[in-house]
């Protein structure tokens, strides 16, 4: 997990590495690359939905994080810098295959998908047991490519890589409200999207 | 407490982030609403196995390559 829980009067590891790459340390550069790029391709592949876009947008995030490094202050971690830029580059990313087509991470949230629960059954016990490797890996692909951008990148930021909603707000450029609202809707449409594999199967049921 | 009301709540029960109080009122609700104990359950599970398990995975190979283009461009200035 990228993040660590250091105390206030302590300083960020990543301080020190960005201070020396500043001083054209590219060793320090490296290291700080090595610790972030597996994040930065996953939230880029959510928001593009396309392997290549993801991969050019590592690269285009990291050459312009160590571009404007001095112009990083400091007062947010160097990791929410860095994923600000990744997202902005992504969202960009997509705006090109869409033929120009505005892109933001407002689209598409008009749905009341899943804020109210219909499928109540309970789920097997590890239901990620009964799949294999591959085919799990599919199913959650698959399902969280079908929600709202908005809400997917919120989920992923505030979830998977573990920001708080603060950070989360403060990356995307949303209110923590909006935050809020996005975190409980994602959670529960990929529940109920989730449940048609998880679900506790009846007797006799496929 | 309602359903609603509960589930208003569910993203604070779940982060650990209600006063004794709140939590208090969420489990007598609970106690009492298999529903919604079913709807924290698998929505704790859903976070987990998100959390888990990498659904786009970087491999080596091509990790590797974008290191090195980024490297050499740092190196001769971007």
């Amino acid at each position: 997990m990228a993040t660590i829980q250091i105390g206030e009067n302590e300083q960020h590891p990543d301080l020190a590495l960005v201070a020396s790459a500043r001083t054209g340390d590219v060793q320090a550069f490296e290291t700080l690359v090595n610790k972030y790029d597996r994040q930065i391709f996953r939230i880029a592949q959510h928001i593009t939905q396309n392997r290549e876009d993801a991969q050019d947008v590592v690269q285009d995030a990291f050459l312009k994080a160590y571009e404007k490094l001095d112009q990083f202050q400091g007062n947010s971690k160097f990791y929410t810098w860095l994923v600000r830029i990744a997202v902005n580059e992504s969202l960009m990313r997509l705006r090109k295959r869409r033929t120009g087509k505005m892109v933001s991470i407002d689209d598409d949230i008009e749905t009341d998908e899943g804020s109210v629960p219909r499928d109540l059954a309970d789920w097997s016990p590890n239901p990620e047991q009964n799949y294999g490797q591959a085919e799990l890996a599919e199913i959650l692909r698959k399902t969280i490519q079908g929600l709202p951008h908005g809400f997917r990148i919120v989920f992923v930021l505030r979830d998977v890589d573990g920001l708080s909603t603060e950070e989360t707000a403060e990356t995307l450029g949303l209110s923590v409200p909006a935050v809020k609202s996005r975190l409980l809707r994602a959670r529960l449409q990929l529940r109920e999207r989730l449940s048609r594999y998880f679900r506790n199967k009846k007797a006799g049921e496929k | 407490m309602t359903c609603t009301e509960f589930l208003a709540m569910l993203d604070e029960l779940i982060d650990d982030d209600v006063s004794a109080q709140t939590r208090s009122e969420l489990q007598e609700h609970l106690n009492g609403c298999e529903h919604c104990e079913v709807t924290l359950n698998t929505t704790r599970k859903t976070i987990e196995i998100y959390r888990s398990h990498e659904v786009y995975e970087l491999p080596n190979s091509v990790r590797q390559r974008l290191h090195d283009a980024i490297m050499a461009r740092c190196k001769h200035g971007c």
